[in-house]
């Protein structure tokens, strides 16, 4: 909302010499978020006068016709002057704007005296444009007859120099959205009074005996409970509307259009109350209010044919619906270049029911912002009235009279106690300035002993009554008045005090462990990025996921941004293939990024009817219910290694990231949880057949590292090689150990062993190495594989894999015997299980 | 071993007199200092204390000596050798001093090669932010809650106060997931999240909620569609709104350091009544910016006042659908979007930058931002 600063002025005595931005700043203090605050023609520097044009001298030997005007800017201006002006939308008599030499017009043009044409042209007649006003450059400005005399200064009827605040209403206060609300909050902030043009009905002539007023009606007031016709006629539609109020238009955003709609929207900017006029002509029968029948079509004042349903609210007369209620006219009824009746609709309509349409249309009009935010329930006779009144002075024609069908409107009375607002606060706040301040935004108050339906307690403190004023719709529950009470108390005037919390237990374990997970993934050098969650069916296709892959029936967006991406992810790993391959093209090809976070698993119902009430809490079934409607969310890890592992550098060659680094970086998460995890070969469309691993935990499976398939590495446009890993982290985290028990730190002396054992290739390492552990005994204290042999050493297919086994007693010194009895157990275990012998 | 004097000879043994050993010493004595390294210095103990130096073949003819002599010339001769065992010891010492300099001058290498084996790696600014932030309130006695990203329509607006077809709903553009009826939307802010800390725990409570929520906006310079906010929810009884202020302060002391305020502007939110922008007073010039054309402050655009995030009490209806009996206890809640944070704090100045991936942004900040 955009509110010039002398529009405010006219409602309330600012101090003289505060500026738009002091006040500005007293109204963001009482919550008003003013967001700019912009001067009118700002960049003119230097006098504007008005001029009256004396003659006019068509000069023709140019390309262009061009006018040598004597124009008479009064005697302390020079007196009359001669300037060449190249439009030719004026004759001698009339009023312009002329800008002499010296001054400075908007992008720093300086007006001097110049030769030009052939004469010395001494000084600007102005067009809007060049002024900053507004776009229009098809002439000069021409003043209307009786704004002023030659040589006044001009600026002030233009409007150059007012300041406008332009000012973001939130959707509680839609009161603020006019002129009327705005000077309001001034008035409070400024402490003045407040002349309230809203409660002013405008004088008008007695109706015409002999004429009927546009009858009007409501079919349902759960729809519009209040709606007024007044009726002109012999209105004169060639009338144009004043300068200062097409000025106020312009500054408040709006194109001044004909006296009709420049008049209805110059009430509705002024008290807030949209107004709509009908050429009466047009209508047939009363124009009544009601709901429309499902399929029924209209077509509304911007061309659009639009199809209705049964809970659209619309305006119809006899013969079809004609507006869309509280939010866009009918093209057929408008008012047009001919009109001479006029029908002006106020009226008040339920502020949901105007959302909903609103929406559902999708229709953004000033109009339906202020019906979907609550109009003044009581201004729509006002504000009409206020209306015909301009209409008949600046437009002429008759006054018929007023139609009007109203319900009764439910007052809103709230009992507050006197110690709500401080207590709210945490302040002290006076009786008398809770009372004050409920006053000056419009509430009547009264003093009441006992509050009713309130606690015993709190029954025998002093209350108040409190009426809110009709155009606070918002004001239903104590904590409204609360709040009215502390904004307007100051926000500034606050204490600050901390609450005594309970004592804390500090991180859950799963928040405690994903922090783990992620400093020691950073530590071990990979880059955490965070990527969007959608992605569409080529995503999943460039993954070579089959059709029946659980990944694939994830929960689908309504209103994707990219129709390319209606899905929400079920695997991170796409959105990690997309950051590896930006930054590849951005020369970074060496890299490893990893990314913990949601995915989401299983579709969404396309429609629910549950929607428990929220006056109290939800019952088991319904909270329940509603967890139902949603999909699994689990916490995923995942990572892409590329290009090399370790660099390239003055202590050698580069290493480049393979299969065994993905797994690696598994095992690295599942150590950060206190696990050792379960590696298998595995297969995951994905991944790379023979390089594959699946990583479990206690027997379930929680994911997959290992080599990309050749085919995704292609489609996602990856390096050869490209390696990845995903886990379900919180599975893995579920399976984390609570506590961890200490080991048994032996200090008696250590014998090591080595044992070379040939086995067939096909025997997984982890399980000669299982066999090992399992035949050593308990003597054993760690066993590693250090050197995997193949070739002419050892049969054909198969491998040899030497062990360095270690043994400690916790309470003596082993004996060879001992130790070598160790490793023939291991050796045998191994022999039976895996087939292994001696090398 | 000279064998032991068992037959008697009467005979002088001109090599043990007192001049002949003092002799033996002084060449001993020349002969390791004349040694220039460890080597010569070892063919110098060789010679003059080893088992064939002049003074060990005298030593050997001491059992030649009649027994009045023998005492006499044991105690020459082992005060001889010990002498020279002194030299020695000396001289090895400067030797290996010597040496030791030498050696390490030699094996100097160029420190300032590069050590990147094995370089760090890096979290995300944001994650480590919200971490951050999260501490300060744990360490407040706060716990950290949390819920899920696609959420229940009732919970992320009806339970928060935002009925349908309310306008505040149209101020969040929210995607609906499966059908704009499904009941289902991606959470727009952080504040379901309050519903579901009241739902399930038991007061009071206090809980900090950092998390990601999503909006319908293109990606452009200053907006993202997925983005993170942290959120804070005290229920309690007798909580004030000055006890949201003070916290609010301690807050940004925390974050931005000793002595920096927050300013509470009017404002709303259909969660909380009354409802506040939050703004922080500039960590940067803390101020001095305004109206100084001479140090104009980038940070807060000279405005002294940096725009952070909203808050205010919870609004009795929210408490009303969680069951909490609003004539008992009060609440306050507050919520910041992080992005915003890092963006003011860390002086980044393209959101893409923290959505793109590029691993030297993340790198950039490593393990803390």
């Amino acid at each position: 909302m955009r509110a010039p600063l002398s529009w405010l002025r006219e409602l309330v005595d600012i101090p003289v010499g505060e500026s738009g931005r002091d006040v500005a700043r007293r109204l963001i203090r009482a919550g008003l978020e003013v967001e700019t605050v912009d001067t009118i023609g700002a960049g003119v520097d230097g006098p504007l006068l008005v001029g009256h044009v004396l003659e006019v001298e068509e000069l023709t030997e140019f390309k262009k016709p061009i006018r040598w005007c004597q124009v008479d800017v009064g005697t302390a201006g020079g007196g009359v002057r001669g300037i060449i002006c190249g439009a030719r939308n004026f004759v001698v008599g009339d009023l312009v704007v002329v800008a002499l030499p010296g001054t400075v017009l908007p992008g720093g043009f300086e007006i001097a005296s110049r030769p030009t044409y052939g004469k010395v042209s001494d000084g600007m007649i102005c067009s809007e444009r060049e002024l900053a006003l507004g776009d229009d450059h098809d002439g000069i400005m021409v003043l209307p007859v009786g704004v002023g005399e030659p040589g006044d200064d001009a600026a002030p009827i233009v409007g150059v120099g007012d300041e406008v605040l332009d000012i973001a209403i939130t959707p509680d206060r839609g009161y603020a959205l006019s002129i009327r609300g705005i000077a309001r909050e001034v008035a409070i902030a400024y402490g003045v009074p407040f002349q309230d043009p809203g409660l002013e009905l405008a004088d008008l002539p007695a109706p015409l005996p002999d004429r009927v007023p546009q009858d009007c009606g409501t079919d349902d007031p759960a729809g519009c409970d209040l709606f007024t016709m007044r009726t002109i006629v012999g209105f004169d539609p060639g009338a144009s509307s004043p300068l200062w109020m097409q000025r106020r238009l312009v500054a408040c955003g709006m194109r001044p259009v004909s006296l009709a709609v420049d008049v209805t929207n110059y009430v509705m900017l002024e008290l807030g109350q949209p107004l709509h006029a009908y050429d009466m002509d047009k209508l047939q029968g009363a124009v009544r209010a009601g709901w429309a029948v499902p399929g029924e079509p209209f077509e509304s004042l911007d061309h659009v044919a639009r199809t209705l349903q049964a809970d659209d609210l619309v305006i119809r007369d006899d013969t079809g619906v004609i507006g869309l209620a509280g939010v866009i006219g009918g093209l057929h009824s408008e008012i047009d270049d001919d009109t001479t009746a006029i029908a002006l609709e106020a009226a008040h309509f339920v502020p949901e029911v105007v959302a909903r349409a609103g929406r559902r249309h999708k229709v953004s009009s000033e109009a339906g912002r202020r019906n979907e935010r609550g109009v003044d329930r009581d201004l729509a006779p006002y504000a009409s009235a206020r209306a015909a009144a301009l209409l008949l002075e600046f437009g002429g024609g008759h006054y018929v009279g007023m139609t009007a069908v109203e319900s009764a409107r439910a007052e809103s009375v709230i009992h507050l106690a006197v110690s709500g607002p401080g207590d709210v606060a945490g302040m002290e706040i006076p009786h008398e300035t809770v009372t004050g301040l409920l006053e000056a935004i419009g509430c009547e108050v009264e003093p009441v002993q006992a509050l009713e339906g309130q606690a015993p307690d709190v029954a025998t403190a002093p209350g108040l009554r409190v009426t809110a004023p009709s155009w606070r719709p918002d004001l239903t529950d104590p904590i409204d008045l609360v709040e009215e009470v502390i904004r307007l108390n100051g926000y500034d005037l606050l204490p600050s005090t901390l609450p005594a919390a309970p004592l804390g237990r500090g991180l859950t374990r799963e928040q405690r462990l994903r922090r783990r997970v992620g400093m020691v993934l950073a530590a071990r050098g990979l880059v955490e990025v965070l990527t969007y969650p959608f992605l569409g069916p080529a995503d999943l296709d460039a993954l070579r996921l089959p059709e029946d892959d659980p990944r694939r029936r994830s929960p689908r967006l309504a209103n994707p941004l990219s129709d390319e991406q209606p899905l929400l992810r079920a695997t991170l790993l796409p959105g990690l293939l997309a950051v590896v391959r930006r930054n590849a093209g951005r020369g970074l090809a060496d890299l490893a990024v990893f990314e913990v976070g949601s995915v989401f698993l299983g579709e969404v119902a396309e429609e629910t009817g549950l929607r428990p009430p929220v006056h109290r809490r939800p019952s088991h079934e319904e909270w329940t219910g509603l967890n139902d409607l949603l999909p699994h969310q689990p916490m995923h890890v995942a990572a892409v290694l590329s290009g090399n592992r370790d660099p390239e550098g003055w202590w050698g060659a580069a290493r480049p990231s393979s299969w065994s680094d993905a797994i690696e970086v598994a095992r690295v998460v599942g150590d950060s949880c206190g696990l050792t995890l379960d590696v298998a070969a595995g297969e995951d469309p994905a991944f790379h057949p023979g390089r594959c691993a699946r990583i479990s935990v206690a027997g379930e499976v929680v994911g997959y590292a290992g080599e990309l398939h050749p085919r995704v590495v292609e489609a996602n446009g990856l390096q050869e090689r490209t390696s990845a890993l995903w886990m379900d982290l919180d599975a893995v985290i579920a399976a984390a150990p609570d506590v961890r028990p200490a080991p048994v730190v032996g200090t008696h002396p250590m014998a090591k062993e080595d044992l070379a054992v040939v086995v067939d290739r096909a025997v997984p390492v982890a399980d000669v190495q299982a066999a090992l552990v399992a035949g050593a005994g308990e003597l054993l204290e760690s066993v590693r594989l250090f050197d995997v042999y193949e070739g002419p050493q050892v049969p054909e297919g198969s491998r040899s894999l030497a062990f360095a086994l270690r043994f400690r007693a916790p309470d003596r010194t082993l004996d060879a015997a001992e130790t070598a009895a160790a490793r023939e157990g291991a050796l045998a275990e191994a022999a039976s299980r895996c087939g292994a012998t001696l090398r | 071993m000279s064998g032991p004097n068992t037959s008697f000879d009467p005979k002088q043994v001109a090599s043990l007199d007192a001049e002949a050993v003092e002799g033996m010493v002084a060449a001993a004595v020349d002969a390791i200092a004349a040694a220039g390294d460890l080597v010569a210095l070892k063919e110098a103990r060789l010679a003059h204390a080893g088992d064939r130096s002049p003074l060990a073949l005298a030593n050997r003819e001491i059992g030649a000596l009649p027994p009045a002599a023998k005492a006499d010339a044991g105690k020459r001769v082992g005060q001889a050798r010990a002498r020279i065992k002194e030299a020695l010891e000396a001289r090895q010492m400067v030797l290996e001093a010597e040496r030791d300099e030498r050696v390490l001058v030699e094996e100097t290498v160029d420190v300032t090669l590069p050590t990147d084996r094995q370089p760090l790696g890096a979290r995300h600014p944001l994650t480590t932010l919200m971490e951050r932030v999260a501490d300060v309130f744990l360490s407040m006695g706060y716990d950290i809650a949390e819920g899920p990203e696609v959420e229940a329509e009732w919970v992320n607006f009806d339970a928060l106060n935002v009925p349908p077809d309310h306008p505040a709903r149209t101020m969040q553009d929210t995607f609906f997931v499966g059908s704009p009826d499904s009941g289902v939307v991606l959470r727009t802010q952080t504040s379901p999240i309050q519903i579901r800390a009241m739902l399930d725990r038991e007061l009071p409570i206090y809980v900090v909620a950092p998390g990601r929520v999503f909006r319908t906006d293109e990606l452009d310079a200053t907006h993202t569609p997925v983005f993170h906010q942290i959120e804070g929810l005290a229920v309690d009884k007798g909580i004030t709104m000055g006890d949201l202020r003070g916290t609010l302060d301690h807050f940004a002391e925390a974050m931005f350091g000793e002595g920096i305020h927050t300013r509470m502007r009017p404002s709303y939110f259909p969660f909380t009544e009354p409802s506040a922008e939050v703004d922080l007073e500039c960590f940067v010039c803390r101020g001095e910016s305004v109206g100084n054309a001479e140090r104009p402050c980038r940070t807060c655009g000279s405005e002294g006042w940096i725009e952070w995030g909203g808050c205010g009490m919870v609004n009795p209806r929210v408490l009303q659908a969680v069951g909490i009996d609003p004539a008992v206890y009060r609440g306050f809640a507050f919520g910041m979007g992080v992005e915003r944070t890092l963006m003011f704090r860390n002086g980044v100045s393209d959101m893409r930058d923290m959505v793109e991936g590029d691993i030297r942004f993340s790198l950039a900040f490593g393990v803390e931002a």
